[in-house]
Formats: structure tokens, C-alpha cells, sequence
């Protein structure tokens, strides 16, 4: 009854402080509250994000308002003289169901939700995604298609003054595409360390754990191209490993398909052929600032501890077979993953001529495409 | 034999050793509280110009003055050092200090083994902060050391990391043993379970939640240690291991070990609210109940901090459900709290303005703590900067305000002066306003969509960051505050009564001059 008799004095005025925060905050609400997405599970998602944060401001509104009730009107300087009650087994009783019955009503809905957001079965389209230091692949697995997506080259050059530049870490090389209205399945897993893949607008993040597969799906309503990040702290560069989806017409997603699939075919190709000692180099400086210099360093330094330097360093120096068989296969135990799984014939064989002539490398040989790709 | 006898009977009158021998060779109660509480002061600071460089970096946009490497051993050490070396070192200089006095008892059960408690922890965290210079740099995994980025990934310093681990694990079962032991050997007559302070009935509850799950982060960094370095496969899928299991492990006894670092910050409050409403503490046995039922549901819950991590969907169910219902008795603290207010006779001093700061915005934790347990929407918040205001509503401006409170509370009975009370209250204003102008604003970004620990974000978060990051420096700057006014309150300051202040009860209070005598209750007190 004390509470009832509070609840008309507190309520209104702090009610109306709240609505003017919130209108005053509608015009800019994505920078305050979740957003709702495009998945109806993510718009579920937002519902009882906003039913329980509307609980907890009733509940905060009821005891705060009791307590600066007292504050106001129990001081000594008002001459308030303290009672001596100390206990009520009825308001200890009552005051422990009701937040039950409202814990329950919480949980039902709740239940509802989460069976929905585990439903991955009858999936249309299946991508494996693998988390890897600090990039993510992805398989497509009914589409035979494969590649990797990083970091943006704008951002990455952005990182000591990124005023201006549009979705600043948000953007990648090579986003993947897929079709609206389907359901999508996402498969995900590890190269190396725990990662998490998280788009919010999909309502999607799931830990990539090594050696395990874990799955979430979505499916979107609205084309539009979405943004997301790595959620799980993976290492050094862990802010660094964006994730763009961006979601298009059937229509649309076929000709990516193809498209994707010629690229590939393209891509094979070009390991056939001779490459001069120059085009080798131009391309692998690209390729090692994109792949490599994360840890190694851009000057080939690495870092004391964490990371080797490449600069005079025994395998970038020594056998060619050695520093062949490290960047395909990588060193088990460590962050060097093997690459043959993320670059092309191509790349690798150009990055290593590079790194074997650069930094102060004057080794002075090359590796042709056609050498990594008879070793595949 | 006689001479024995005259020997004990001067006994009374020593006071403390002269000179820094004192400190290292002392097992009285007061000195190692005191030990305990400078130590997690100087922890405090380091912890917090952790922070201060994290809030630097992440000031702006872009990378300025740090490397994300450095960044990562900032985060890490930050959590690390606040959450061992600050906060639970300070909740036992408090029970060390306050136990003894509370139930009656000349000092704690086992004297020599409390001054070998504490003197482990400066070389634990010598040899954990040493590592920020070795090769590789100190451990860059997250205060959480999740494998295999803790194992396979990590620099070598993570070996000066377990073995810290360990020896702060050892001092904190200590302690603990030596609450137990104390509480229940040496209460003065009369002075039965249900009459003790909440405090000390919080910290018996803590000590067994420490006893019971620091050999469990022992055995989880003893397995690192194994897959580092002997073959072992625990937490590696390659060996036949599985990296969730670390989690698991870890949060079984992560879990426990927040409210470890809660539980006795209740006591506290449940001390100071009574004393200065001049009302007893509402429903003193629900509070005790409250207590225990927190502390058992706390074994049952860790998964909660591993939605995520791809559980069966009947798992994250269970966890779902058992972890909202800890918002059952922890609201049954908030309102028996709000009820001893109720009708009190109230007024205002330091001390209590730190305790109602710390009951709004735990409340405020508390909320987001009950959206977070909900295993669906946890899917949004998991692992962003939502998370992060969350658990620094609880820790920060709940267990970290607590302590504070308690130092305001209990400082002129440790020393005999009172402390400015003009100090006092602008501390406890800037530093309120400031936290949460500090961690507001990170439940914004949070939900809009930023990761948590991440050493550069994306321009749509650039506002909330700065301001942050201004309430961040302008807390830290609080605390510096702090310092003065604790070192201004030792020097001198007005005397303080006996009793200290008009509501207090209690046998340190009503039973014990001010200061506290160096070897209090030779004979044991009366309790009503």
C-alpha cells in the first residue's frame, strides 16, 4: 500500500522525463538502441529486448521513486523520527513471487524465441564460414564457390586518421553475396582461434570455434548490404576483421554466382602461365601487405615474441622449399595458418618471390605459379 | 612458568614493532587489513592508468598512441589487476580489519598464516606485471584467457601469468580459511550465527565460494600450463580436446568469483543504511537467506557467459531460466534496503551517500544483467560494449562504491580522526557524476553494435567514445582525489567519538574505543 500511495506522486513526473529523452533521441536512435534488422528473428529479437527494458524501467521507477520518496521526506533535517519496523513476512513473501510471476512472463516468450533462433533446419543455402587471424572464408557449399574477405585496403590505410572515410572498418575486399527471402544457413568453424561472427541487423553471432561446427541462420527480408565484426577477441587484429553481407534479388545472386565461378576459372588460369621476376614482385608486394603484414610487419620486422621478422630470416633466406612448404602449410602451434587454403597459385608463388627479395633479402630467385600449383 | 604468566599479562600493552619490520614480520589483524588495503589501493591506481590509456586510445577514431598489441595487454591487464589485485585484495583487508571486531575476537584465528597471505600477493603481482617486459609483452588474451589464444597463441609471458595465477589462488584460499576459522571459532559468547553482522555473515558465505572455486581457475590454468608445454591436448580439437571446455571451466569459477566480489560489498551496505536511517536493517534473516541462495545459484549459472559458443538449445534453456532467477534474491536485498530507509530518520554523511549511489546504480547493473541472462536477446549484446557498462555498473560503481563506502564508514574508528566531510562529499559527487558519464554512454554503443575490446571502432561511434572517455579521465582523476583524502585522514582530522556516528551499533562500535585499541576485546564483550 505504501508503494501504491508513491507510484501516483513518482511515476508521472519521471515517465515524462523518459518520454522526452526517448523522442528527443528518436532522430538519431541508431547510435542509442538496438537495431531491429532485417530477419524476422532479429525483429523478435528487438521486441524482447524492449519488453524486458521496459520491465526494468518500471521495476527502476518503483524502487527508485520509493527511495527518493524516503530520501525527500524520512530526513533527520525534517525532523523525521524513525520507526522500528524490521521485518513483514507478507512484503517478503510478496515482494518475492511477483518478480517470479514477472520472471515467468519474461521467459515464456523468451523460449519461443530462442527455439526459433536454433531452428536451422530446411536451409536453401548453405556458406561455411572459418574464422582465420584476421580474415574470414567463405564456402559456399551447394555452389562450389571459395574465397576469403578482409579488411578493406581504405580502411586499412586509414587507421592513423580515418576522418571521412565511409564505413571506417566496416568494409571489406570481398563481401559475400546472398539472395533475400531464402533461408540461409551459416556454418562456422576455426583455422585457428576462437572468433565470432556477429551482423546485427541478421541477428546472427555464433563463436567460430577450431575444430568444431556450430550453425545460425538467417533470413532476409530487405536487399541492402549489411555490416558486421569479428565478437570475439582473437588476437592482435581482432578489431580489424569486418564481415559485409550484402543481399540481393534471386536474380541478381545467380549472376553473382557465375560470375564468381569465371573469376575463378580466371584465377586458375593465370597459374598456367610464365610470370616475369617484376610482375612476380609488384604482385606479391600487394599480396604480403594484405595477407602477411599484420604480423610481419610492413617492413618485414614482425614483432620480438609475438611474431617472426622475415627480414634475414633463416626460411626466407634458406632452402626455397622450406619457405614454399611454411606459407601452404603453415607451422602448427602457431598464428602462421597454411595459406594454400586462402590464395591462389599465383598470390602465394608471388609473395614469396617477394619476400625472398625484399626487407634486405637478396636471395634472388623466383617461384613460378605452375611450381605451387603441381604442389597442391 | 611464572615468568611465563607476567610475560602474558604485559601482553596487553605492546603495541606494534617499530619500523618496516613491523609490516613484514607483523600478524596483527590491523596491520595486515591495513597491508591489505594500501596494497589494493596501489592496485587500484595501476588498474585504473591501465584504463586510462584504453580510454585514451579509444578517444577518437583511428590508432594514435597505442598498438592494437599493446592495447589487448592493456585490456587484459586492466581486468586482471582490478578484479585480483584491487578488488578482492581490499574486500579481505576489510574483513581483516573488521571481522575480529565485529564478533569480539583479540584477532583472526590464524595470525601467522595471514601475514603469509598477504605477503604472496606483492610478489604474484610483480611477477605478473613484470611480464609487460619480457619478449612478446604481457599476456594479450583478455581477462578471461580464453584457449587456444591463451595456449597455442599467446607470448611466453604467459607462463609468469599461470604461475601468478596460482599464488594469488593460494592467498586467496588462505584468507579464506582463515575467515572460516575465525567466524566460527572465536565469536564472543553470545554472539550466535543469526546475530552477527551481515558483513561478516556475507564474508563467511564469500569465503566459502573462494575455497570452493579458486583450486578451479588452478586447475584451469594448470592445463594451460600442460598444453603449453608437455603435450597435453585439453582445450585443443586437434589432440582430441575442446577449447569450450576451457570456458566452461573458467566460468565455473568466473561465475562465482563476481559475486565473490559482490557478496561482502551487501555486507557493507546493509551496515551503513541501517546506521544512518537510525532504523534497524529490514528483514535481517531474508537478507542472510538472500545471501546463501545467491551464492548456491552461482555454481549454477556460468554457462550464461557462453551463449554463443554453439550449446544445445536445451542447455541454454536451462541456463536462461536458472540465471534469471538470481534477480529473485538480489531484489530482495535492493527492497529490504529501500524498506530500511523507509520511514527511517536519514541523514546524509559520506558514507551513506557512497551506499544509496551504490544501491541505484547496482540496480542499474542489475537490469542489464537481467537482459543479458536472456539467452536469446544475448545473441545482440554478447561481447559488446553493452556488456561492458554492465559489468562495470556492478563492479565499479557496486563493489568497487562499497569499499569505498566502508572506507568512509570505518575510517575513524581505524584511526581515530574523523575524515573531511566537505572531501568526502565532492569525491562522492565527481566521482558519480563522472562514472556515469563514463559507462552510460557504453550501453548506446553497445547496442547500436560495438564489440567490446576492440582497439579502434568504426565513425557512427566516435561521439559516445569521447565521452567516455572524459568521464574515464575524470573518474581516475577522482580517485587520485581519493588518495589525498586518505592519506589527509591518517595524518589528522577532527577526533572521532567512540560510537562515530549516532546510529551506528555494532561491537565495534559500542563495545571498542576510537581508534581501535592495537589488540582489541583481551577479554571477551558482552553482546546484547
Amino acid at each position: 500500500m505504501i508503494f501504491k500511495r508513491l507510484a501516483g506522486r513518482v511515476v508521472a513526473p519521471v515517465s515524462a522525463m523518459l518520454t522526452m529523452f526517448f523522442s528527443a533521441s528518436a532522430a538519431a536512435e541508431y547510435e542509442l538502441n538496438m537495431t531491429q534488422g532485417v530477419t524476422p528473428i532479429s525483429r523478435e529479437l528487438y521486441d524482447l529486448h524492449m519488453t524486458v527494458f521496459w520491465i526494468c524501467v518500471v521495476i527502476g521507477i518503483l524502487v527508485f521513486g520509493a527511495m527518493a520518496w524516503s530520501i525527500l521526506n524520512h530526513r533527520k533535517s525534517k525532523g523525521a523520527v524513525a520507526a522500528d519496523f524490521h521485518e513483514s513476512t507478507t512484503v517478503e513473501i510478496l515482494w518475492t513471487l511477483i518478480p517470479l510471476a514477472v520472471l515467468i512472463a519474461v521467459a515464456v516468450p523468451a523460449t519461443g524465441t530462442l527455439l526459433d533462433l536454433e531452428d536451422t533446419s530446411k536451409a536453401d543455402v548453405n556458406i561455411q564460414v572459418n574464422g582465420i587471424q584476421w580474415k574470414w572464408k567463405y564456402k559456399y557449399l551447394d555452389e562450389d564457390i571459395e574465397f576469403v574477405s578482409a579488411l578493406s585496403e581504405t580502411s586499412r590505410n586509414a587507421v592513423k586518421d580515418p576522418t571521412g572515410v565511409e564505413n571506417y572498418l566496416l568494409d571489406v575486399d570481398n563481401p559475400i553475396v546472398v539472395p533475400i527471402n531464402k533461408k540461409i544457413r551459416f556454418l562456422f568453424t576455426s583455422d585457428d582461434v576462437i572468433h565470432a561472427w556477429w551482423v546485427p541487423e541478421l541477428a546472427v553471432k555464433q563463436d567460430a570455434v577450431p575444430g568444431f561446427i556450430n550453425d545460425s541462420w538467417a533470413l532476409i527480408e530487405k536487399p541492402g548490404v549489411y555490416r558486421g565484426q569479428c565478437a570475439e577477441l582473437c588476437g592482435k587484429d581482432h578489431g580489424f576483421m569486418p564481415i559485409v553481407v550484402n543481399a540481393v534479388s534471386e536474380d541478381d545472386y545467380q549472376k553473382w554466382v557465375l560470375a564468381k565461378k569465371d573469376e575463378a576459372a580466371a584465377v586458375a588460369a593465370s597459374s598456367s602461365q610464365e610470370w616475369t621476376q617484376t610482375d612476380l614482385m609488384a604482385k606479391g608486394q600487394e599480396v604480403y601487405n594484405k595477407a602477411c603484414a599484420a604480423c610481419h610487419q610492413p617492413t618485414g620486422t614482425g614483432i620480438p615474441g609475438v611474431f617472426p621478422g622475415l627480414a634475414g630470416s633463416p626460411i626466407a633466406t634458406g632452402d626455397v622449399k622450406d619457405h614454399i612448404n611454411i606459407v601452404m602449410n603453415g607451422k602448427t602451434g602457431t598464428s602462421m595458418s597454411a595459406f594454400k587454403g586462402q590464395l591462389s597459385d599465383v598470390d602465394i608463388a608471388a609473395v614469396i618471390t617477394f619476400e625472398r627479395n625484399s626487407f634486405g633479402n637478396t636471395v634472388g630467385d623466383m617461384v613460378q605459379p605452375s611450381t605451387i600449383k603441381n604442389l597442391r | 612458568m611464572s615468568t611465563a604468566t607476567t610475560t602474558h599479562d604485559t601482553h596487553d600493552d605492546h603495541g606494534p614493532a617499530s619500523g618496516l619490520m613491523r609490516w613484514v614480520t607483523t600478524t596483527n589483524h590491523k596491520d595486515i587489513g591495513t597491508l591489505y588495503l594500501w596494497f589494493s589501493f596501489i592496485m587500484l591506481l595501476i588498474g585504473g592508468s591501465f584504463a586510462m590509456v584504453i580510454r585514451a586510445e579509444l578517444f577518437q577514431p583511428g590508432l594514435q598512441l597505442v598498438d592494437p598489441q599493446f592495447f589487448n595487454q592493456m585490456t587484459t591487464m586492466h581486468g586482471l589487476i582490478m578484479v585480483f589485485g584491487a578488488i578482492m585484495p581490499a574486500f579481505v583487508g576489510l574483513a581483516n580489519w573488521l571481522i575480529p571486531m565485529m564478533i569480539g575476537a583479540p584477532d583472526m584465528a590464524l595470525p601467522r598464516m595471514n601475514n603469509w597471505s598477504f605477503w604472496i600477493l606483492p610478489f604474484a603481482f610483480t611477477m605478473l606485471l613484470s611480464s609487460f617486459f619480457l619478449e612478446g609483452g604481457a599476456p594479450a588474451f583478455g581477462w578471461t584467457f580464453y584457449a587456444p589464444l591463451s595456449t597455442t597463441f599467446a607470448p611466453d609471458s604467459t607462463d609468469f601469468f599461470i604461475f601468478g595465477v596460482h599464488m594469488m589462488g593460494i592467498s586467496s584460499v588462505m584468507g579464506a580459511i582463515n575467515v572460516i576459522a575465525t567466524i566460527f571459532n572465536m565469536r564472543a559468547p553470545g554472539m550466535t550465527l543469526m546475530k552477527m553482522p551481515l558483513f561478516v555473515w556475507t564474508w563467511l558465505i564469500t569465503a566459502y565460494l573462494l575455497i570452493a572455486v579458486m583450486p578451479v581457475l588452478a586447475g584451469a590454468v594448470t592445463m594451460m600450463l600442460t598444453d603449453r608445454h608437455f603435450g597435453t591436448s585439453f582445450f585443443d580439437a586437434a589432440g582430441g580436446g575442446d577449447p569450450v571446455m576451457f570456458q566452461h571451466i573458467f566460468w565455473f569459477f568466473g561465475h562465482p568469483e563476481v559475486y565473490i566480489m559482490i557478496l561482502p560489498a551487501f555486507g557493507i551496505i546493509s551496515a551503513i543504511i541501517p546506521t544512518f536511517a537510525r532504523k534497524p536493517l529490514f528483514g535481517y534473516s531474508s537478507m542472510v537467506y538472500a545471501t546463501a541462495s545467491i551464492a548456491i545459484l552461482s555454481f549454477m549459472v556460468w554457462a550464461h557467459h557462453m551463449f554463443t559458443t554453439g550449446m544445445p538449445v536445451a542447455g541454454e534453456l536451462y541456463f536462461m531460466y536458472a540465471t534469471i532467477m538470481i534477480a529473485i534474491p538480489t531484489g530482495v536485498k535492493i527492497f529490504n534496503w529501500v524498506s530500511t530507509m523507509w520511514r527511517g530518520s536519514m541523514t546524509f554523511e559520506t558514507p551513506m551517500l557512497w551506499a544509496l549511489g551504490f544501491v541505484v546504480m547496482f540496480t542499474i547493473g542489475g537490469f542489464s544483467g537481467l537482459m543479458l541472462g536472456i539467452a536469446p536477446v544475448d545473441t545482440q549484446y554478447h561481447d559488446t560494449y553493452f556488456v561492458v557498462a554492465h559489468f562495470h555498473y556492478v563492479l565499479v560503481t557496486g563493489a568497487l562504491y562499497s569499499i569505498i563506502a566502508a572506507f568512509y564508514y570505518w575510517v575513524p574508528k581505524w584511526t581515530g580522526h574523523m575524515y573531511d566531510e566537505k572531501l568526502g562529499k565532492i569525491h562522492f559527487w565527481w566521482s558519480t557524476i563522472a562514472v556515469n558519464v563514463l559507462f552510460f554512454p557504453q550501453h548506446f554503443i553497445g547496442l547500436a553494435g560495438m564489440p567490446r575490446r576492440i582497439p579502434d571502432y568504426s565513425l557512427q561511434f566516435a561521439d559516445w567514445n569521447m565521452i567516455s572517455s572524459i568521464g574515464g579521465f575524470a573518474f581516475g582523476l577522482g580517485q587520485v582525489f581519493f588518495l589525498y583524502i586518505v592519506i589527509k585522514t591518517i595524518k589528522g582530522g577532527k577526533k572521532a567519538s567512540d560510537q562515530v556516528w549516532e546510529g551506528a551499533t555494532g561491537l565495534e562500535f559500542e563495545a571498542l574505543p576510537s581508534p581501535a585499541p592495537y589488540h582489541s576485546f583481551n577479554e571477551a564483550p558482552a553482546v546484547k
